[in-house]
């Protein structure tokens, strides 16, 4: 008992860590209709301002907390609806979630770029001193209450009950639960829903920052990895409580943190239990939650009876091009690609070749995200686990079963698109948010309970290919131009195939499913076969584009197929254009370049590549076409009018005389 | 005017849905003969919308069976019922935005004929054939819009819209077609015209018609039998102007609106 009490004891904090985030996506959630993946860089943000205000600045602890915690961080949450999530209609889930990634990916990178590279080592506590240990627990010497135990819990609780008393016993509170529901009818009755709307954000803006500077302290050094991590775990704790119930999404947010702690000190060390399950405890409890709680199925359903009021989503900007200028463009093109490969092959310089054959590469894995989320509509946060799984596939035939590592790979991509077709069938159900908290978890349960085991994956280091693996030609001649040719060709040929689908029966089916779920099931198409054969080849895709890259590498490591690839991936394909596939391509060459060019920059813009990918990202929710493919058919346009002196219609098509009104909302 | 004789093509029996406390359809049963036309109207929030909904799967009914010729439906998913000869047009619009009017029509006809094109797609063999373009021609003919064929249905009007799916679902040949307000954004005389076409329709296709509309007009010039339905009940059963007659469609239509 008293052993038990000691695990138990230091899982507390944990515990209260996943609350404080699980309480505030609840929050978030439930008054403005927002998942808001970008409350942990929320959090991190006011964590790192409070740190640098304290350690750079020698600012006091109260000084610090006030600019960080009580301004930036109710600040920040205004800002957020303000320019982005106001403007992006209830309806259209993908974009809310699409925004929150860009958040997530952008803000962590934006704040070096701003402040410079600051290491924030040992941040003081607001509260309690951390390493003072204040009491023991009953008397007992194995559960010591220390600093972090004590504001933890403190602050935990008193952040729940204010949170209760404002929502169950203010007006505020009333018109926050009612402005969810449907801000229109609020503001009907005569409240002012916008401003309900900006207290919702400011409260969970504030909490976000208190959680950010109340966990700091807890870290040897301040990461904005520790707060993804964090938020990633909470989001079960929020899903168990099916984004609505605060104490219960708190109870299991301390639960989960006390379990975990618990079952290590409890299970054996070299068991199965404690390498794999135990560290993806969060996860198969958040892709349990989503496989059993029915609540989860309709979180992108709008609850507002006045939804149809609301512009639909926006259009796709027709994309036609006059047959004079494709004409020109087409050859353009080819010639582009000549251009490109007589390059590569001659006169450029080695460092930009592997550069460049690195966007190669990345293209196939990012053509992936064009067939699930331009195609299907949906939204993978796997990706780069699929990848994963079919390079360490390939790597592990050949390195156990002496297996050539090209054959491996398309074993390895049917491995990956046999995993892929399985989560599309465990998650027939969900949709939108749902389903991509669902290919979250796996892409976790993936990296903490597979990828992470030594044995299998090698480690933090991977396994390093060999070059006999590949057969006779040498894939790693550093002079040598093979890698270039074979990647060229795969890219094209996964190209082709996209295309051809897209452009095929599946496509246009694809299409009709997206504009309607409803009306695609009223044709006798079958939602579920299709979702399971998008996921099916994106999975093959994405499988195919790890195994390249594992070539390029020399190696599989754990650390490169991990999740934080998939969201940025997301992030990245969604800026260029995630509906056309030289979107994917435009994504993995303009991604591999800044990053290359940006090494000549100083070191506090290294991250700048996702700061500018995540802003392309923000304008998902207008443009889902992608800013720069919006750019090149407004160019298109533009060079159209000048050129062939004839005005193209851009998607403003002749309406025959006759009929009857436009379309609810279609013109704004 | 129910043709004794012909085939029962849909049956409804004890069907009941309610949403929450909401009793929206409460022990409906009804049927329909192959290629009859039949009304099924009443006030707002009678239920209609939500009877079409569990015919067509889309819904499942608390209680109650629908039979679709003779066979239970069961849990069978939309899609099946759809391939078995149940179309459908939306109250609110469920087109596909994307989709150029033509491809509409294309992709239903392809539908209906079951999936399994990847492989066709990946060897570039999923272009029209001359046939599919026939078939597709001749409904949107039928449906007055070739026109428009090549125009996305994002620029298109509501009307327009619905005329969409009707030749969406009529292209499949459905046996019963189970149309919900569809003249809802038409003006009088295209009102006229589609009332026109459904009774061609059921007469030359045999075609049977489930009509769920407001404009009363309509409904008498296409169908043989109406169904009267108030808070989610059956109140009347019968020919058209017979029902139209009884004082309890009275109330329910002067009554309650
Ligand atoms: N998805 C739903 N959730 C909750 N209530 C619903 C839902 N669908 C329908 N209802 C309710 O069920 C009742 C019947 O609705 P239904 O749409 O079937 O009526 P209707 O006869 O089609 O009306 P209308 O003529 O306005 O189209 C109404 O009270 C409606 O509010
Ligand atoms: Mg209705």
């Amino acid at each position: 008992m008293e052993q038990l009490l000691g695990f138990a004891v230091p899982g507390v904090p944990y515990g209260c860590a996943y609350a404080i985030f699980a309480v505030g996506l609840v929050l978030t959630y439930q008054a403005t209709g927002v998942f808001n993946f970008g409350y942990a860089a929320q959090a991190y943000v006011s964590a790192f301002v409070f740190g640098w205000l304290v350690q750079v600045h020698q600012a006091p602890v109260w000084l610090a907390f006030l600019v960080a915690v009580v301004a930036l961080g109710p600040g920040l949450g205004i800002a957020m609806d303000r320019l982005l999530f106001r403007r992006i209609p209830p309806t259209h889930g993908l974009a809310k979630v699409v925004t929150g990634l860009s958040l997530l990916v952008g803000i962590p990178s934006l704040l070096p770029v701003v402040f410079g590279n600051q290491n924030l080592v040992g941040l003081p506590s607001i509260a309690f001193n951390p390493n003072t240990v204040y009491f023991h627990l009953f008397g007992l010497a194995l559960a010591p209450i220390n600093g972090v135990f004590l504001s933890s819990v403190v602050f935990t609780a008193a952040i729940l009950v204010v949170l209760t008393v404002l929502l169950r016993a203010t007006p505020l509170g009333l018109e926050m639960r009612a402005a969810v529901e449907s801000r229109r009818l609020v503001q009907l009755e005569g409240v002012n829903a916008d401003r309900v709307v900006s207290a919702a954000w400011a409260l969970s803006g504030l909490m976000a920052g208190l959680a950010g500077v109340l966990l700091a302290p807890t870290q040897a050094t301040l990461q904005s990895q520790a707060f993804l991590t964090l938020m990633v775990a909470a989001i079960a704790a929020a899903a168990c409580a099916v984004l609505r119930s605060m104490s219960v999404a708190a109870a299991v947010g301390v639960l989960i943190g006390v379990v975990s702690l618990v079952a290590q000190g409890e299970l054996p060390t070299g068991s199965v239990w404690y390498s794999a399950v135990l560290p993806a405890l969060p996860f198969v409890v958040l892709f349990a939650a989503l496989l059993v709680v029915p609540g989860l199925r309709a979180l992108d359903d709008s609850r507002d009876p006045l939804a149809s009021v609301d512009p639909p989503p926006p259009p796709v900007a027709a994309s036609v091009r006059s047959p004079q200028l494709e004409r020109v463009v087409r050859p353009a093109w080819w010639l582009l690609l000549l251009a490109f490969a007589v390059s590569m092959l001659t006169w450029m310089p080695r460092a930009w070749e592997t550069v460049l054959d690195q966007g190669l590469a990345y293209g196939t894995v990012f053509l992936s995200i064009t067939l699930i989320t331009g195609l299907g509509g949906q939204l993978s946060l796997a990706q780069g686990t699929l990848a994963g799984v079919a390079a360490f596939t390939a790597a592990l035939l050949a390195l156990h079963v002496g297996v050539n590592f090209f054959v491996g790979a398309l074993v390895g991509a049917a491995v990956a698109a046999a995993v892929a077709a399985l989560l599309a069938v465990t998650s027939l159900r969900l949709r939108g948010l749902g389903l991509a908290l669902m290919t979250l978890a796996a892409a976790l349960l993936f990296d903490n309970a597979i990828f992470s085991q030594p044995a299998l994956t090698g480690g933090t280091a991977g396994i390093t290919l060999h070059r006999g693996w590949l057969g006779a030609v040498d894939f790693f001649d550093p002079n040598g131009h093979a890698f270039f040719v074979l990647a060229l060709a795969v890219l094209a040929a996964c190209a082709a195939g996209v295309r051809l689908v897209q452009r095929g029966t599946v496509g246009r089916e694809l299409a009709a499913l997206r504009g309607s779920e409803v009306g695609a099931a009223g044709i006798g198409i079958n939602l579920a076969w299709q979702r399971v054969l998008v996921f099916a080849l994106s999975g093959a895709v994405a499988g195919v584009g790890g195994a390249l890259l594992a070539v390029q590498r020399a190696s599989v490591a754990p650390g490169e197929f991990n999740y934080q690839l998939s969201l940025a991936m997301v992030v990245i394909v969604v800026t260029t254009g995630v509906r056309t596939v030289e979107g994917a391509i435009q994504a993995a060459f303009g991604f591999v370049v800044v990053q290359e060019l940006l090494q000549y920059a100083p070191q506090r813009f290294s991250g700048l590549t996702f700061v500018l990918f995540a802003a392309g990202a923000l304008s998902y929710a207008a443009h889902p076409e992608g800013i720069v493919e919006l750019q090149k058919r407004r160019w298109t346009a533009r060079v159209e009018r000048i050129v062939l002196r004839h005005p193209p219609p851009p998607g403003a098509l002749p309406v025959p005389a006759g009929f009857g009104e436009p379309v609810a909302g279609e013109q704004r | 005017m129910t043709e004794r004789g012909a085939p029962t093509i849909l049956e409804v029996e004890g069907l009941a849905k309610s949403f929450g406390g909401v009793t929206a359809v409460d022990d409906v049963r009804f049927s329909v003969a192959a290629g009859e036309s039949v009304g099924l109207v009443g006030p707002n929030g009678a239920g209609k919308t939500t009877v079409f909904n569990c015919v067509c799967g889309q819904l499942r009914p608390d209680a109650g069976e629908v039979r679709f010729d003779g066979r239970p439906l069961g849990d069978l998913p939309t899609y099946r019922r759809a391939r078995m000869g149940i179309g459908r047009t939306y109250q609110r619009l469920e087109v596909f935005p994307e989709l150029t009017v033509r491809d509409h029509v294309l992709v239903a006809a392809r539908a209906h004929l079951g999936g399994g094109h990847l492989w066709k797609d990946l060897l570039g063999r999923s272009a029209t054939t001359a046939e599919e373009r026939r078939v597709v021609g001749e409904v949107l003919g039928l449906v007055g819009l070739g026109h428009v064929a090549d125009v996305p249905v994002a620029a298109l009007g509501l009307g327009t819209c619905r005329l969409v799916e009707l030749a969406r679902a009529l292209v499949a040949e459905p046996r019963l077609l189970l149309a919900d307000e569809p003249s809802s954004g038409l003006d009088a005389h295209e009102t006229r015209a589609l009332a026109a076409l459904l009774h061609q329709l059921q007469v030359e296709r045999g075609m049977a018609v489930l009509l769920v509309e407001h404009d009363l007009g309509m409904v008498g010039a296409v169908v043989d039998r109406a169904i009267v339905m108030d808070l989610g009940r059956v109140v009347a059963d019968g020919a058209f102007a017979d029902v139209m007659a009884e004082p309890e469609v009275r109330q329910a239509y002067l009554g309650v609106r």
